[in-house]
This record gives C-alpha cells, sequence and structure tokens, in this order.
C-alpha cells in the first residue's frame, strides 16, 4: 500500500470497518450453529473458539465503525451493537461465501478453508494499511488468522483424503460454493477510493496468491479445484442470499425484542 | 564482553516500566484481580495489563486483550473498576490497546511457574522451538508428571488461547497455553 495524501471521507472509513466487521460476524455466527453438533467434542470446542475469534474481529471493526460515526456526527449512542443487531438485510454488506448456511460438515469445511485463507493474505495487507486503527485490527486478527487455516487444511486433508463418501462430500461442497469466490477479489468504487489513499486491501491481488494456496490444499486432500464459469456476486452491495436474513433473525432476535437488554 | 541475559529483555523493559510507574499502589492492587478463566494467573503475570494512570478519584487502565474474542474483557473490567473503588477510586475507564498485539512472551516467569502448578502447560514447555506452529508430532511437557511423551488432540482447548494434549505416561489430558 502507499502513502497518499488525499482525504479521505470518514463516512467512507465507516462503512469500510463495517464490511468488514460483517464479514467477520456472519461467518463467526454461522460457525457457532456447530457448537454442539461438530462430529466429537474436541471439535466442538475448536469450532467454537474459531467463532468467537471471528466475533472479536467483528466486534473490533464495528467499535471502531461506532467511534467514527459518533465522533463525525457528534453523538455518542453508536456503540457496536448498533452495527450488529440494528440493521437488516440489505444493510449488511458481507461477501455472500460467509453468509451460505452451514450445510454438512464438508460444506462448512470447504467454504472455511477458502475463507481462511483469504483472510490470511487479506490481513497481511490491512496490517500495512494507513489506518492505524485497522493495521492494528489487523495485526492482532492475523495472528489468529494463522491457526484457523492449519486447522482448515487438516480437515480438508481428512475429509478429502478420507472414506469415500466423505471425499464426495468434499468435492461436491467445493464444487457448489466455488462460484461465491469471484467477489472476494473484486473491488466497488468505495474500496477503490480507500485503496487509493492506502486505507482498505487491493484485494485484486491477492487472488493468485490464494489460489496457489488452496489449490495446493485441495490437490493434496485429492479434490478437484471447480473448473466452473459461473459466479454469483452482489453482497458488498447488500444483495444477499435467501441465507442471510434467517441468520440475522436468530442472531438479532433478542436485542430487537428487549431493546437495551444487558445481563 | 559479552552479556548473558538471565532475563527475558521483553519482561525486563515490563518490569522497569511498572517500577517506573508513580502510581505503584495501583499496581499492586491489580496483583489481586486475576483472570477470570484462569485464577491462578493475575493481569500483570499474564502479561495483559499495560498501563495505569491516576487523576484524583478517577484512573485509567490500559490492557491489551488476549485473543480478540476473549468473553474474559468485561469480567477484566469489572473486576479492575471493582478493586480500584477499596482504594477510593471512584470511576475506573479501561483502555483496550490493539496495537502491539498481545503476545505469550509477555507472560512473566512467575506466572509460567503458576500456571505449571495449576495444571495448564506454559507456552514455553513445548519440546524444541516453541514458536513454531503445533503439530500431531508435537510434544510439550505434561504439567502433572513431567513427561515430554504426549500427544495433541485438539489445536483449540477449552478456551482460544490453549490447546490440549493427552500424557501417555500418566494418561491424564491436559491443556497447553499457545504459543501468540
Amino acid at each position: 500500500m502507499t502513502s497518499s495524501t488525499e482525504t479521505v471521507s470518514t463516512q467512507d472509513i465507516i462503512d469500510y470497518a463495517t464490511r468488514l466487521g460483517d464479514d467477520a460476524i456472519v461467518i463467526g455466527h454461522r460457525l457457532s450453529e456447530w457448537v454442539s453438533k461438530a462430529p466429537f467434542i474436541e471439535e466442538d470446542v475448536a469450532i467454537g473458539n474459531v467463532s468467537l475469534d471471528f466475533l472479536g474481529h467483528a466486534r473490533m471493526y464495528y467499535t471502531y465503525a461506532a467511534e467514527v460515526s459518533n465522533k463525525q456526527n457528534g453523538t455518542d449512542d453508536v456503540t457496536e451493537d448498533t452495527f450488529a443487531y440494528l440493521r437488516d438485510e440489505r444493510q449488511f454488506q458481507n461477501h455472500l461465501l460467509h453468509e451460505l448456511h452451514k450445510g454438512d460438515f464438508a460444506y462448512t469445511t470447504a467454504r472455511q478453508l477458502l475463507v481462511d485463507v483469504y483472510n490470511k493474505y487479506f490481513l497481511e495487507q490491512l496490517e500495512k494499511s494507513n489506518d492505524a486503527t485497522l493495521a492494528a485490527i489487523a495485526m492482532k486478527a492475523s495472528k489468529e488468522s494463522k491457526y484457523h487455516c492449519r486447522r482448515s487444511k487438516d480437515w480438508t486433508l481428512r475429509l478429502g483424503d478420507g472414506t469415500s463418501e466423505s471425499h464426495e462430500r468434499m468435492q461436491v461442497a467445493l464444487n457448489d460454493i466455488w462460484g461465491y469466490t469471484h467477489e472476494l477479489f473484486e473491488l466497488d468504487e468505495l474500496e477503490q477510493r480507500l485503496v487509493d489513499a492506502g486505507v482498505a486491501v487491493d484485494c485484486t491481488t491477492l487472488k493468485a496468491d490464494w489460489l496457489k494456496e488452496v489449490t495446493a490444499i485441495i490437490e493434496e486432500a485429492t479434490l478437484t479445484v471447480p473448473d466452473q464459469d459461473w459466479a454469483v456476486r452482489g453482497g458488498r452491495q447488500g444483495y444477499h442470499t435467501e441465507h442471510l436474513g434467517h441468520l440475522l433473525t436468530e442472531m438479532q432476535f433478542v436485542h430487537r425484542s428487549f431493546p437495551g437488554a444487558k445481563w | 564482553m559479552q552479556v548473558i541475559p538471565t532475563k527475558n529483555p521483553i519482561q525486563f523493559e515490563r518490569e522497569q516500566f511498572r517500577r517506573n510507574s508513580k502510581y505503584p499502589e495501583l499496581w499492586d492492587c491489580l496483583d489481586q484481580v486475576k483472570d477470570p478463566e484462569i485464577p491462578a494467573l493475575s493481569l500483570w503475570d499474564i502479561g495483559i495489563l499495560k498501563d495505569i494512570k491516576r487523576q484524583g478519584n478517577q484512573a485509567s487502565v490500559t490492557i491489551t486483550p488476549t485473543y480478540s474474542g476473549c468473553p474474559a474483557m468485561d469480567a477484566i473490567s469489572e473486576d479492575v473498576t471493582i478493586a480500584f473503588k477499596a482504594l477510593g477510586i471512584e470511576k475506573t475507564v479501561i483502555i483496550t490497546e490493539l496495537s502491539p498485539p498481545w503476545t505469550t512472551d509477555w507472560m512473566t516467569d512467575k506466572g509460567r511457574n503458576q500456571l505449571r502448578d495449576y495444571g495448564i502447560a506454559p507456552p514455553n514447555d513445548v519440546v524444541g522451538d516453541h514458536e513454531q506452529p503445533l503439530n500431531s508430532e508435537s510434544q510439550v511437557l505434561c504439567p502433572q508428571c513431567g513427561s515430554a511423551d504426549t500427544k495433541l488432540l485438539s489445536e483449540f482447548g477449552s478456551t482460544a488461547c490453549k490447546a490440549l494434549f493427552q500424557c501417555n505416561s500418566c494418561h491424564e489430558s491436559f491443556d497447553l497455553f499457545k504459543h501468540i
């Protein structure tokens, strides 16, 4: 990332931090759906921990967005919860890959591999952001994402190179999910402005490394990288699959039913 | 002349910072505040306590979280506030500092020993280079019996900061506080 003297609009920073928070909270919530249903108890604990890490990332991004928002508008009532609980589906701007249903364990594993490897490269770049808070969040999150990558790789190898049943399920999952990965590497106008200002990650540059690493893992797991030409996009513009609404309904229920509840 | 450090330079720096503080009584007070998930360790010994400042009956405490999703943070804020109330500090502000990110290198030697006594292997009890990622071959000294004949059960233990091992000698399972 290059430094720039261009002034950055605070609204852009709020929106960008919110997007990154959306990615993290949606995948974190999705993973939490496995708690008490994972293949065995150690994995139950592991998946809960990974979920919690993502929830922590979301809290950091949202808290930052709230801080900047309060400063910009002279308010003090915007908090992390405002972003997590009081926005509707169309206001969430997470990548679609993150919101897809949990599916079977192979489906969750395949998606998590693609997300974790992406995150590793993404956070490495965000550490160089000239927005000090985003860089600090990335440094914190980056350490955790290395553990996530190893867990996803281990499971991909175990299931892909496992029984014919687990192999088949992993391949079906990869084929079903692959078309959702393309938007991870695209920039819209907002992100392009922030890339030019040295704040956001130019995610178009991450694809080569990401593809190389996931290809190596997929092939080691005796699976095949899908060769398909379909792509679904729209998450960053607030156009979602049917899955997000259901997730938000569950996640936001308590807060919306009992506004301001604390415990 | 070559100087052989007997103390980890990071810990030395932390101790010096604490010694130079104008509020030693506040640091001492927080030695009683333990990590709610690992009650063997104080905030200082686990290495998350960065700074304390006082102005009259108000204080600010800077803390660097261990893992970003660590649910203990809210409880820690409350415990610190309560501990300071006893010293006549009415308002305590907790400042969360993310950068530089917390590392297990900040854990004190005393903290490491307490962790081991408590039944959790400290990060440096990994045989070989403890900074390397864990794998199925990784061995950790069992905090119960000291044997190195152990096996990794899961890279994620009872909390995000720990991994789960089992000792082949005494057959106890135990947690390792992971290097990060």
